[in-house]
């Protein structure tokens, strides 16, 4: 007989408010099942009664760690629809926050990860490295968190040339200190007996589940927004896709720390980029969006952000559909848990570096009270289809 | 009579032991702090979470399981060390001798905390507690052998002595860490001692992020001050016995003092720089340590022993 282990939904693993159930026999997990609704907010809906101006500051809210990566597909997707060409200052801009925002959410995770393991000097010492990064951020945009950089057709900011020398400065103190932590994560045998072999995904597994961002390039897959559809200053620029072999929570670290350093030298290519452009040209200005049905992606720290979104003229989004990574890359711990130890079921489910608030979603509703199941999804699929009939009729 | 119960109850009985180990619990927490660029804990701190858990603190008994043993499980593993506290300070400091015998005694008594925590947590009926007494469990069938064998080895580094007052005795001149045989069984010693203090590498039995402090879960208040404070004791006990097997005890008059405060430091500075360089292993991990390598390492330092070295 099995015996269940909960995880969540408040356990020092997850910062989040989510529950796994383990059912173990011993050590061993034979299933889990995951169980969500703590944390809905229903960003969608509010979408829909804001402004396009405002609408970049509720996506910024979807998840604090990619705060960017929303706002960028929700720009990308909007300047489809509107056709609108962004000046190369912007898209420079644009690029120097998203990837300073990859640095500073893989240095999270790698404390994140060594405190899962019990190691806390390495939680400590990444989230002290992550400081110059938020000061960086604070010098740029204003803001350490949540850095309100997008509009449509540009950004809020410029960076000021003379800013440049600076910003590279703190940029090799990063450098420096990330050397310093990927060396005591890489070459350290007990982290190699705790994580090498553990929770794999195979190629298979990933494209099963359609895996994105580092959890998929861990596995061999070279899948990347950034190259495979390019956007902003990706295509201006040189860089390559870092991908890892074995699939395993090892592989994972090692994808993301590789990834700083290419994170760091695109932003020393567009900060030279960002000189040869005439400062103060950051936005074009656009007058009205027109009817349409849009996409956009990015790539967030975790994988591909895609937003969708349909217009009808006026200046408010009619539909706004948002999919986060951690929505693909949560469910993988159906392959890469089973059979686990607890230890290594927990880490394995810490490596995709899940964000629930961002994958939340409205699967049925219960009366609070009594219980009793008031709405179920086949009935909530078939309101969203009459509700879309409705909207593609407008 | 009244000498008796003051060795028992103040020095080095209940009330030293405790003081000391709640200092050695600051100083641990200070130098992990100082790794982790933190400020740390002012000195009180150890004694202000103790009074709190004891005096202030609700204490919540689980719905299910056995109330009677839950309860009484803290009281018999501060028992248990605050015995072997007893026995390791009274020959240490010179102010009894002891009996013939008393280190298998006190092998046994610092046993006691570890499966009084298991008794608790298996009566509390908490499914993690359940988890963490069987990894505990699986903890204490590797390191006990090893611990036996370290043992074994200094009575027969001590010309067949098995007391403890003896064993003191023979390192008067040259503790036993200055052979090879001596650095090869205190290495062995630091990471079992590790291992019973559930210190990082071996915590799996708490393991923070699993199993949320595994065997402790459902303690709350007076009971958990008790378990503190075992806790505490056996930080300064072990040490000190590691002091009085290899180091050559401690001595407390004169500048004896302060090199015996700096032994004692050291060996807690060790336990705290494994602790914060380290993750957790697994707990087949962990056995197949003990078993394999540890064991290993003690039997070639009893076969070097055999050879005089």
């Amino acid at each position: 007989m099995s015996k269940i282990i909960p995880i969540g939904p408040y356990h020092p693993l997850q910062e989040e408010p989510e529950l796994f159930k383990l059912y173990c026999e011993g050590e061993i997990v034979k299933d889990v099942k995951w169980e969500t609704g703590y944390n809905h907010r229903g960003i969608e809906k509010l979408s829909e009664s804001k402004t396009f101006d405002q609408v970049f500051f509720l996506v910024e809210r979807v998840c604090g760690i990619c705060s960017t990566s929303h706002p960028f597909a929700f720009a990308n997707c909007i300047e489809e629809i509107g056709e609108i060409e962004v000046p190369n200052r912007a898209k420079y801009i644009r690029t120097i926050i998203a990837e300073l925002e990859r640095i500073h959410s893989h240095l999270l995770w790698v404390g994140l990860a060594g405190h899962f393991l019990g190691y806390n000097t390495v939680f400590m010492w990444a989230w002290k490295y992550r400081e110059p990064v938020l000061d960086l951020f604070e010098k740029i945009s204003g803001n350490r968190n949540s850095y309100a950089m997008f509009k449509i057709g540009g950004v809020r900011r410029d960076i000021e040339n003379d800013k440049i020398p600076e910003i590279k400065k703190i940029l090799d103190l990063v450098k420096k200190k990330t050397d310093l932590l990927t060396g005591a994560v890489m070459d350290d045998p007990v982290i190699h007996a705790r994580t090498k072999g553990v929770g794999i995904l195979t190629k298979e597994d990933i494209i099963d589940f359609a895996a994105v961002g580092p959890t998929a390039r861990a596995s061999g897959i070279a899948i990347d927004v950034r190259k495979d559809d390019p956007y902003a200053a990706y295509p201006l620029i040189n860089w390559k896709v870092i991908t890892a072999e074995e699939g395993d929570v090892f592989a994972k670290a090692k994808v993301r720390l590789l990834e700083m350093y290419e994170s760091v030298s695109i932003i020393e290519q567009c900060l030279d980029g960002l000189k040869k452009e005439p400062e103060g040209q950051t936005e074009i200005v656009v007058k009205n969006i027109p009817e349409g049905i849009g996409t956009g992606h990015a790539e967030a720290p975790r994988g591909e952000v895609f937003h969708f979104a349909k217009t009808n003229g006026s200046n408010y989004p009619v539909r706004h559909k948002i999919r986060a990574p951690s929505y693909v890359n949560i469910a993988t711990f159906k392959k890469s848990c089973i059979g686990q130890t607890i230890s290594d079921a927990t880490i394995s489910l810490a490596a995709v570096d899940p964000c629930y608030c961002c994958t939340e979603r409205l699967a049925s509703v219960y009366d609070f009270g009594s219980g009793h199941k008031i709405l179920g999804g086949e009935e909530l699929i078939r309101i969203s289809q009459k509700q879309t009939d409705k909207l593609l009729k407008l | 009579m009244l000498k008796d119960l003051f060795y028992y109850i103040i020095y080095p009985g209940f009330l030293f032991v405790a003081v000391s180990g709640g200092i050695l619990a600051w100083f641990d927490r200070k130098i992990t702090a100082w790794l982790q660029f933190r400020k740390g804990p002012p000195f009180l701190q150890p004694f202000y979470d103790f009074f709190k858990l004891l005096l202030v603190k609700e204490t919540i008994l689980p719905a299910k399981g056995s109330k009677i043993t839950f309860l009484l499980a803290p009281v018999f593993s501060l028992t248990g060390a605050l015995l072997a506290g007893l026995l390791i300070l009274l020959p240490v400091l010179n102010i009894k001798s002891g009996f013939s015998g008393d280190i298998i005694v006190i092998f046994y008594l610092l046993t006691i905390p570890s499966l009084t925590y298991i008794i608790g947590a298996l009566a509390s009926g908490n499914p993690l507690a359940a988890v963490g007494a069987s990894r505990e469990m699986k903890l204490i069938v590797s390191y006990e052998l090893t611990f036996l064998l370290i043992i074994a080895a200094i009575i027969l580094k001590a010309n067949m002595s098995i007391k403890l007052n003896e064993i003191l005795l023979v390192q008067e001149d040259s503790p036993f860490i200055g052979s090879i045989s001596g650095v090869l069984l205190f290495i062995v010693a630091v990471f079992t001692v590790q291992a019973k203090l559930g210190l990082v590498p071996f915590d799996m039995a708490e393991a923070e992020t699993e199993i949320t402090h595994g065997f402790f879960i459902e303690y709350s208040g007076t009971p958990y001050a008790f378990i503190k404070l075992a806790k505490y004791s056996m930080l300064f006990i072990l040490p000190v016995f590691l002091c009085s097997l290899f180091l050559g005890g401690l001595q407390f008059n004169g500048l004896n003092i302060l090199w015996s405060v700096l032994k004692l430091l050291g060996i807690v500075l060790l336990l705290t720089l494994i602790r914060n360089t380290n993750p957790r292993v697994r707990i087949d991990q962990a056995m197949r340590f003990f078993f394999v390598w540890m064991n290993l390492l003690v039997i070639i330092a009893i076969v070097l022993i055999l050879f005089g070295l």
